[in-house]
């Protein structure tokens, strides 16, 4: 069995494998990941850092890529603020 | 090939030149606004769109002070895209030689009606957080608002025309003796020629004593609630106003969007490239201000140009080298604030009636006779 880790992703407490990127784990928490200006639905396009599509706040830390973060045990996501 | 003869013709629609057709339009006169960029594309989509009354000298005071209230009347009128905002200025004092400079302002405001607040080092903190705790204070200049620029000088070319101006898109080559000529070979005709065309003014009246005075902005990606206040440095006065060397002051802008504009730099410079240098003087000295800024990110720099003149006054009135030219060109860093106020004086110099503020320091012709070929 993998190590799990213990995070909060928009208010419910989710487990994930450690070493995972928090954009997977927002994916298989099907909370969803931002939307645009104007309300259309975002998600990780590149996964690469490049698109900047996959933004959210973490850990208190606005805009970030997710895609370029590992899942530490605690951490809080928040995908539309 | 000639088509038409006007009351008055007015090159680029910058937001002066949009002003001022608008003006003149509404004064009944049959205007033509040229310009082959459409409304407010250079200086005027490259500034900060900082709408703030300054003290540099009694007559910029004075324009400002005017310019400002035309602003606030005309606010209602603009569409929310013109992101109309009286959030206020911010000046904070980072010394106490900064400090005394708060008193001074303050006092020389509250003496012309301008409301201001002046704030100890624990207000200004509860106001805006994200500053460094080791200032000294700040004054607020409640009155002092932003809007996005480009759409404010859209809405007043759509007035012009709403009052019968005629838009023309075309590039204009030459201007003189009560003659415009046009790139596709169009001759228009009158008797005032305003050459509102910012920093391109001293290619179509050579000998104008207009420079390009170049700046770079840079903005950030949505943080709302970041930055509530337009917050300039009062270090501004001594760094950003010097004449000759290159400058960069702290001078931040909340958009409606979160988005926080980074300013400012000042150097005499035609090219339009971001120079690294200078952009990076400039973000250092913005993270000093507020340290958090440095975890924020940048999604877009650029540069634009100021039209400068020696005295950093703007130029409005006839020019003496051609009695059928007149200018309103020159506004330096605050054409956007005073544009409307460049418009009702000139408006009101055409009709013979009195200008609400005296038009003296700012006709060309005090610059002497030297200035101009």
């Amino acid at each position: 069995m993998p190590d799990l880790v213990k995070m909060t992703i928009d208010g419910a407490e989710v487990n994930v494998q450690a070493g995972a990127t928090v954009a997977a784990a927002i994916l298989m928490s099907r909370s969803g990941f931002r939307r645009s200006v104007h309300g259309e639905l975002r998600g990780p396009v590149c996964g690469m850092g490049i698109c900047f599509e996959c933004r959210a706040t973490v850990d208190g830390q606005p805009q970030q890529r997710t895609c370029q973060l590992h899942c530490k045990d605690g951490m809080v996501v928040n995908t539309d603020e | 090939m000639n088509v038409g003869t006007y009351d008055c013709i007015v090159v680029g629609s910058g937001i002066v030149g949009a002003a001022c057709a608008a003006s003149f339009a509404k004064d009944g006169m049959q205007v033509a606004l040229i310009d082959s960029l459409g409304a407010g594309l250079l200086a005027t989509a490259a500034g900060m769109g900082h709408i703030v009354v300054m003290d540099d000298s009694p007559a910029q005071f004075l324009l400002t002070k005017y310019s400002q209230n035309l602003w606030l009347s005309l606010s209602d009128r603009l569409p929310p895209t013109a992101e109309f905002q009286k959030c206020g200025t911010l000046w904070v004092a980072a010394d106490s030689e900064e400090r005394s400079e708060v008193e001074r302002k303050h006092a020389l405001y509250q003496d012309h009606d301008v409301s201001t607040q002046i704030l100890s080092k624990n207000e200004l903190a509860v106001l805006e957080p994200e500053l460094r705790q080791e200032l000294e204070g700040a004054l607020l200049v409640q009155s002092d608002a932003v809007l996005y620029a480009p759409i404010a000088a859209q809405c007043l070319t759509l007035d012009a025309a709403s009052h019968g101006a005629v838009i023309i898109d075309s590039e204009v080559i030459s201007i003189g003796q009560g003659v415009v000529n046009l790139r596709d070979g169009r001759i228009l005709q009158s008797q005032r020629i305003v050459n509102a065309a910012g920093e391109r003014s001293p290619q179509l009246t050579p000998g104008l004593p207009v420079k390009k005075r170049k700046g770079h902005l840079a903005i950030t990606d949505r943080y709302p609630g970041f930055l509530r206040h337009q917050v300039v440095e009062l270090g501004y006065l001594k760094s950003a106003h010097t004449l000759s060397a290159d400058s960069v002051a702290f001078n931040v802008q909340p958009r409606i969007t979160g988005q926080v504009l980074i300013g400012s730099s000042r150097q005499f410079d035609t090219t339009s490239e971001v120079d690294h240098a200078i952009l990076g003087r400039m973000l250092a000295r913005a993270v000093e201000y507020m340290p958090r800024l440095a975890s924020c990110s940048i999604i877009r720099t650029w540069t634009g140009h100021r039209a400068a003149t020696p005295d950093k006054l703007p130029l409005i009135g006839p020019w003496p080298g051609d009695e059928t030219i007149f200018l309103a060109t020159g506004h330096e860093g605050l054409g956007i604030t005073t544009s409307l106020a460049t418009a009702e004086l000139l408006s009101a110099f055409f009709s013979g009636q009195t200008t609400e503020i005296p038009i003296e320091p700012y006709l060309p012709a005090r610059l002497g006779e030297g200035c101009h070929a």
